[in-house]
């Protein structure tokens, strides 16, 4: 029994690291440009298709393709901030919703047109593989996709902290009025911010590829997911993002296992509940 | 500051419906010549059920030629529901505006409800081609047919079927468990197994039920659950994906059964398992209704899949689109008897349909004063070579059964 | 009310008397299709002048109102089956078991100091909790359903059981009952504490204004009439399932209208309402026609033509519309 419930929080662990790049995307643009992405997952979706058609194509293993894609939807990122987003920074949530919302259709019913309602996977060589480790049964695909979404992650951080584009962000993200009163180019950095948003999101979304299969009706589920581990962990806060994720992959499989499958997601809901409740700025966030 | 701006006044309402009733007004009533029946087809071909509901559409297209060689005259509409209810509504009052003699649709409870509440206030027919909540036909809907079993029913025909199916091959499994999506269609069948497994004098002891959320992103913790009671036998109800994550994980968690078996559900025959599963398809085995391989209609509608769906392989769709055949071909059949397209006429003659020759495995369609077919039998399909297989019964069974599967590793 | 009916433009009473006949006299001279689509319209004018309340006035951001929704659909459809209790009756149940529930969640958030986008995602949570929990409970049908029995002939408005007509005249009751309600509350005290909390929380705060008691207040009306938005769907439908009802595609089509139409007017729900119900189903209408019949490209259209709304009329259609029909300000 403990060698099983052991194997559940490791699985659940793994899961949630990707779970956790995937929330971190939506953490970094609210944190910077108090934008809520409502169209998050949707496009975690699209980076799974990419991930399909790179493999289905090119035979490129989503581990490896995820670099071009990330790349990609930093282009995509930064593009869709310069035109749609930037001129609803500032505006009520409510405007941003809709606009969100709105793309969020237009995303998910092209990928319908496009690929079929039908879901798409990615067969690699060691898809059903898993480690043996003592008495644990550890998949082999979500051993690599949590080790790159740390390695992704960790990247992160230290762009963050040590180049000057990632301190310029920083600094934006402290004090606006501040960093353009030094001369920041704001407008620019809003829109790096967006792409490196979308960074998380597209290495994410290959990373998904490889545990689940495309499909075009997806994308609210892990939005609604994403923002789960964003609250949890402190909107605005890298770390929290992951640990977020890491709570929510553990807790949903413990209750999962112990409690009744299909109430799994009634504890990361009630869970996020407590959380906003006792420390509404989320386990690692700065006070409101 | 909003406060200021928004003073009464209503005139531009106004022009906004005027506008708003001339774009909707636009399609002309026509009402067809009563030598053609004009069947309106609703099914949710995007939203979240768009995979089974354009699987059904490939049916209803193919099915169009089919019917005219058989020497119906009809002519269909092909309406999106979008996965919606309130969509289903509306789009079934336009159709029946628009001239649609009866109604076939909709895939799934919550639209064909939908759509019954219209056809019943208009008197016009709806046939259900495929919804399995029991309701559907215990609401006391006039103006409603199903030739599709209830939850219920699927469960009695699929226990009863794998039952055969075991002492046809020997195996002799003691437990099993029981994995159900928490949907309206997995609740379904969880309460025909909760009612009739007790009393089915199945050889193996039910030792759980799980129920997982079809939203859930992967099924790894419901596999370990399952594993860590280590049954002989899976009975799943799935959700088309589903299956792919359930078997993906059962490999990976190295859990071998002798047999992952459905009493009756989707998911373990559709193209993206194969296509995700490759060999590991294989062996799976469901207790469905099936398209007869021996049945005329059956075979005329292959031949015109293969020529119209090159894309779509016919033995994996023809459940979806056998029982959307099946529902116009009754509907065809009706109107050919009525001599009329008047909906209480074509009410008369469907509920006095019998029909021998159809696409789906069993005896001559027919309703019980409810609307309901009760004699949809189950086949038993397996995978094999990655092609849905009949089985059982032994007079429509292209091969044998083979159980228990072998193991995962090695497969080819 | 009477003030602010004096406040109306002579040409803004003419239409709004027009469009009054317009509607009651719509059931006598459009046909059924178009009929089940006025009372989409009339039903999200409905809910969006509810939903409006607590976010156009007093300035909170819910996107959970499925919750309140599913709530009041259950609350009566349960009591009818189970008890025999007509949708009359039930309704009070129905709003009551729905304000308690809005009450907690406006209680747990702003007590707390959880505000805005915060807020918006605890009321999201709060939905989900509630439909997965519908989706286990045995009494209504779990995840199965629950289904009211049908007898079509029936004009039975007792039991609110009948044909399109019998809706149609209900929704538009509901829907004038709470444009009327709205209005009175908009320029009573209330509602001017609701926009004295709506534009700055701390300076209402500072003048005296208890900002958690107005918030609640707020969140207890619209949660209380968003039930009878459920009730009636629920008797309308006459099936419900969690998955419908509770999920958070319903939240989000029910505050489209109001946004769209103009937050925080009393006219905006109605607009919003009279633009988007029959954009889509003519969208639809016309893809079919037009041959462009591929799955999810009516969907494309319909968010892009939010997209394009909410770009160039941030603030709403409504407010808008009124400056160029000259009806934004009294004439006196």
């Amino acid at each position: 029994m403990t060698a099983i419930t052991l194997n559940i929080i490791v699985q659940g662990l793994l899961t949630g690291l990707v779970y956790g790049l995937m929330a971190l995307g939506l953490s970094v643009i609210f944190g910077v440009m108090r934008v809520v992405n409502f169209a998050h997952g949707e496009f975690a979706v699209v980076a799974m298709y990419a991930a399909f058609i790179l493999f289905e194509r090119l035979h490129l293993d989503p581990l490896i393709s995820l670099l071009p894609i990330a790349v990609a939807f930093f282009i995509l990122g930064y593009g869709l901030q310069r035109t749609l987003i930037n001129p609803f920074i500032g505006r009520a949530e409510h405007e941003q919703f809709i606009l969100l919302v709105g793309l969020a259709t237009v995303v998910i019913n092209v990928l319908l047109i496009a690929f079929g309602p039908d879901a798409r996977p990615v067969n690699l060589s060691y898809s059903f593989d898993s480690y043996d480790v003592g008495p644990l049964i550890i998949d082999k695909v979500r051993v690599f996709a949590a080790l790159a979404a740390l390695a992704v992650s960790a990247a992160l951080f230290l762009f963050f902290r040590y180049t000057r584009t990632g301190t310029a962000i920083r600094a934006c993200a402290d004090n606006l009025t501040g960093a353009a009163v030094v001369g920041l180019n704001v407008k620019q950095l809003y829109a790096v911010t967006f792409g490196i948003g979308f960074v998380c999101i597209g290495a994410a979304g290959a990373l998904m590829e490889t545990i689940a299969d495309a499909s075009p009706s997806l994308g609210p589920s892990y939005t609604l997911m994403a923002f789960v581990i964003v609250i949890i962990g402190g909107l605005g806060s890298m770390a929290g993002a992951l640990v977020g994720g890491v709570l929510i992959g553990v807790s949903e499989a413990l209750a999962g296992f112990f409690i009744q499958p299909s109430m799994k997601s009634m504890f990361s809901f009630a869970l996020l509940i407590l959380v906003l409740i006792l420390r509404p700025q989320g386990l690692m966030g700065r006070r409101l | 500051m909003l406060i200021d701006r928004s003073k009464f006044s209503r005139r531009t309402v106004l022009a906004g419906t005027a506008a708003g009733t001339a774009v909707l007004a636009t399609p002309s009533i026509l009402r067809a010549q009563a030598q053609t029946l004009k069947i309106a087809v609703l099914l949710p071909r995007s939203g979240y059920l768009a995979q089974a509901g354009q699987s059904c559409h490939r049916g209803a297209l193919v099915s169009a030629p089919v019917l005219a060689d058989l020497g119906y005259k009809v002519e269909m509409v092909h309406i999106d529901i979008e996965s919606n209810p309130d969509v289903a509504r509306t789009q079934a009052e336009r159709a029946i505006n628009e001239g649609a003699h009866c109604i076939v649709g909709a895939f799934d409870s919550a639209g064909t409800l939908a759509i019954a509440q219209v056809c019943e206030q208009r008197q016009v027919p709806l046939i259900v081609n495929i919804a399995a909540a029991p309701q559907l036909t215990e609401q006391g809907y006039k103006f409603l047919v199903r030739n599709f079993p209830t939850g219920q029913m699927l469960v009695s025909g699929g226990l009863q079927q794998l039952k055969t199916l075991i002492s046809a091959t020997k195996v002799e499994p003691k437990t099993a468990v029981f994995l159900h999506a928490n949907d309206t269609f997995g609740m379904a069948q969880r309460q025909g197994m909760d009612k009739l497994f007790p009393a089915a004098n199945m050889p193996f002891k039910l030792v759980e039920s799980i129920a997982y959320d079809p939203k859930a992103q992967d099924l790894s913790v419901e596999v370990t659950k399952m594993r860590s009671l280590n049954p002989d036998v899976l009975l799943v109800v799935t959700r088309a994906a589903d299956a792919i994550k359930l078997i993906r994980d059962v490999v990976r968690q190295k859990f071998q059964p002798m047999a992952i078996l459905s009493p009756g559900s989707p998911g373990l025959y559709d193209e993206e398992f194969f296509k995700a599963l490759g060999p590991l398809a294989d062996f799976c085995a469901y207790a469905l209704p099936w398209a007869n391989p021996k049945s005329k209609s059956s075979q005329a509608l292959e031949a015109a899949f293969k020529k119209m769906q090159p894309d779509f392989r016919f033995p994996i769709e023809c459940f979806n689109v056998g029982f959307t055949f099946d529902a116009l071909l009754t509907a065809a059949d009706a109107f050919k008897r009525a001599g009329s397209t008047n909906g209480v006429e074509l009410m008369k003659a469907l509920k006095s349909t019998n029909l021998v020759d159809h696409a789906m495995i069993g005896p001559p369609i027919t309703f019980d004063e409810k609307g309901q077919n009760n004699n949809i039998p189950a086949a038993v399909v397996q995978n094999r070579g990655r092609v849905p297989t009949v089985v059982l019964p032994a007079d429509v069974a292209t091969m044998t059964p083979v159980l228990p599967a072998p193991p995962w590793q090695g497969r080819t | 009310m009477t003030a602010l009916w004096n406040e109306i433009p002579r040409h803004g009473k003419w239409l709004t008397a027009l469009l009054l006949l317009v509607f009651i006299a719509a059931p006598l001279v459009v046909d059924r299709y178009l009929l089940s689509v006025l009372v989409l319209v009339l039903y999200f004018a409905y809910l969006g002048q509810a939903w409006n309340l607590l976010m156009g006035f007093a300035g909170q951001l819910s996107l959970g109102h499925a919750l309140y929704l599913g709530l009041g659909a259950y609350t009566a459809t349960t009591l009818w089956l189970l008890f025999g209790i007509g949708p009359w009756i039930g309704v009070f149940v129905a709003i009551a078991v729905a304000a308690a529930a809005g009450l907690i969640v406006g209680w747990l958030g702003w007590r707390f100091g959880v505000e805005g986008v915060y807020f918006a995602l605890l009321t999201i949570a709060f939905a989900e909790f509630t439909r997965i929990g519908f989706d286990h409970l045995g009494l209504t049908g779990a995840s199965g359903g629950l289904f009211l029995p049908v007898s079509p002939t029936a004009h039975d408005w007792w039991n609110l059981n009948g044909g399109v007509h019998l809706f149609y005249y209900v929704a538009l009751i509901l829907a004038i009952a709470a444009t009327l309600l709205a209005a009175w509350l908009r320029q009573s005290p209330l509602g001017y504490r609701w926009l004295a909390v709506r534009e700055d929380p701390e300076a209402a705060q500072a003048v005296g204004i208890n900002v958690f008691r107005v918030r609640m207040i707020a969140m207890l009306i619209s949660a209380g009439m968003t039930a009878v938005g459920g009730v009636f769907y629920g008797f309308y439908y006459r099936n419900l399932f969690p998955s419908q009802i509770f999920d958070i595609s319903r939240s989000i089509e029910l505050i489209l209208g109001p946004i769209i139409g103009g937050l925080g007017t009393i006219f905006g729900p109605i607009v919003g309402a009279i633009i988007l119900t029959p954009v889509g189903e003519s969208l639809t209408t016309f893809m079919q026609s037009s041959g462009l019949n591929v799955p999810g490209a009516k969907s494309i259209f319909y968010g892009i033509i939010l997209m394009i709304i909410i770009s160039l009329r941030p603030s709403g259609v409504w407010p808008w519309l009124a400056k160029h029909l000259r009806l934004d300000r009294p004439k006196s």
